[in-house]
């Protein structure tokens, strides 16, 4: 008889850091503009901490053990990062399991939720200004980390161990899942995604595959700039040749963003806002293709729905939600 | 032809605080040249001095990035829309 358990790895875990990776590639295709076209996506939502950004946040954890920067068990070792959100939660998950304090340098322009996932894991928020978006994070985590040299500075932004994860995880499970892989599209944020998988599934499938970018507005939003020479690329982006390795960059607001988080609903995904946006550069790129061309799009899902039910996004009037989607940051 | 040039917050005061300004062009370079020659304060922040691309700045066609096409050779065909935005990021 069955026992009616699920099959397969996974019944028992030693520690919830275990549970980290390993997500679901579902078939979407139902929602592509081009029946030639498959739509893949990847729900790293499933991950613990709620996020693509779990993985991240292990990885430079680990990384910073590995090289002794971090020590295990003991006591008094506070780390402070900048972030705007994802990769705070991830850390704080991490670091309440593993003993060391956090501290999350981040604009105040958040979901509530954000704020509320990395207080629950006992991280602190130092708040910068709404106004300067990610950048003003990353400014006064940097004058933080000089004043205080005390505290571990992981800096996702500049670290190779960041895309080192998607290379060693995420890459290899999309191309063990999906071995027809035609075009990888995710969001742009740290870049430590496309960097990782991009570069991976490049050195296995060469130019068979297209890598895709897709980007917010955010720089349209964020009006605390005082001119572009406060704008920012992460390093890793260049230090691993970024420009290169992506073939097209695109950008997705608001509503279309919010748009394409609600048509995931219909293929029964709850997913964040950074998903529609993702999703809707999956769908130009599907929408893109030649008449006789066919393709396996992956996307990634970099977060579920949950961290922004506050913000109205699957119930509210489209224009209302835009209109609030503006103002605050979801990638 | 004339095309749409949507400005970010950061480049608006320039042009009088316009989000939207018209400026002919067939190509991303011959709308940013004649952009910078309209709205002299935005000289050195869109492009540099030697007339590439600012390193901060993201100019897109119809949302895709003129880096990941053509550069400043990008066409511009008519009735297409331009932004401009700062290098951003996010998580």
């Amino acid at each position: 008889m069955e026992s009616g358990l699920g099959a397969g790895p996974g019944a028992l875990f030693a520690s919830v850091l275990d549970m980290i990776g390993n997500t679901p590639l579902v078939d979407i295709s139902a929602l592509s503009p081009n029946p030639q076209a498959h739509l893949y996506i990847k729900l790293e939502g499933q991950n613990p901490g709620g996020s693509v950004k779990d993985r991240v946040a292990l990885s430079l954890i680990e990384d910073a053990e590995k090289r002794g920067i971090l020590r295990p068990g003991e006591p008094g070792q506070v780390l402070m990062e900048p972030t705007s959100g994802n990769t705070g939660i991830g850390l704080a998950m991490v670091c309440r399991v593993k003993g060391y304090h956090l501290k999350a340098v981040m604009p105040t322009n958040v979901s509530v939720e954000r704020r509320q996932l990395l207080e629950l894991w006992g991280a602190e928020i130092i708040e910068s200004p709404g106004s300067e978006g990610s950048n003003g994070a990353v400014r006064m985590a940097q004058g933080l980390a000089e004043d205080h040299p005390e505290w571990v500075f992981l800096y996702q932004y500049g670290n190779p161990a960041n895309p080192r994860a998607h290379y060693e995880g995420t890459g290899p499970e999309i191309l063990r899942d999906c071995p027809t892989i035609t075009h990888f599209v995710a969001g742009l944020g740290t870049s430590g995604t496309l960097l990782g998988v991009g570069r991976f599934l490049r050195e296995k499938l060469g130019a068979a595959v297209q890598i895709w970018a897709v980007e917010p507005p955010a720089g349209e939003m964020v009006d605390g700039l005082r001119n572009l020479d406060d704008g920012y690329i992460p390093p890793i982006f260049e230090d691993l040749g970024g420009a290169e390795l992506l073939d097209r960059k695109t950008v997705v607001r608001p509503r279309e963003s919010i748009e394409w988080t609600r048509r995931l609903t219909e293929v029964g995904i709850f997913a964040g806002i950074s998903s529609g946006a993702a999703l809707a550069g999956a769908v130009k790129c599907a929408s893109s293709l030649g008449e006789d061309e066919s393709a396996s799009i992956v996307v990634v899902s970099a977060d579920g729905g949950w961290k922004y039910l506050s913000t109205g996004a699957w119930t509210d009037d489209l224009d209302d939600v835009t209109e609030r989607a503006k103002k605050i940051i979801y990638f | 032809m004339a095309v749409e040039v949507r400005l970010p917050t950061v480049l608006r005061s320039n042009a009088g605080g316009a989000s939207v300004v018209s400026i002919e062009g067939a190509t991303i370079g011959e709308v940013l040249g004649k952009l910078v020659a309209e709205y002299p304060g935005m000289a050195g922040q869109v492009l540099t001095s030697d007339g590439a691309l600012h390193k901060f700045v993201n100019i897109y066609v119809d949302d895709d990035d003129v880096r990941y096409l053509q550069g400043l050779e990008t066409p511009v065909p008519d009735g297409a829309e331009v932004s401009i935005l700062p290098a951003v990021a996010g998580g």
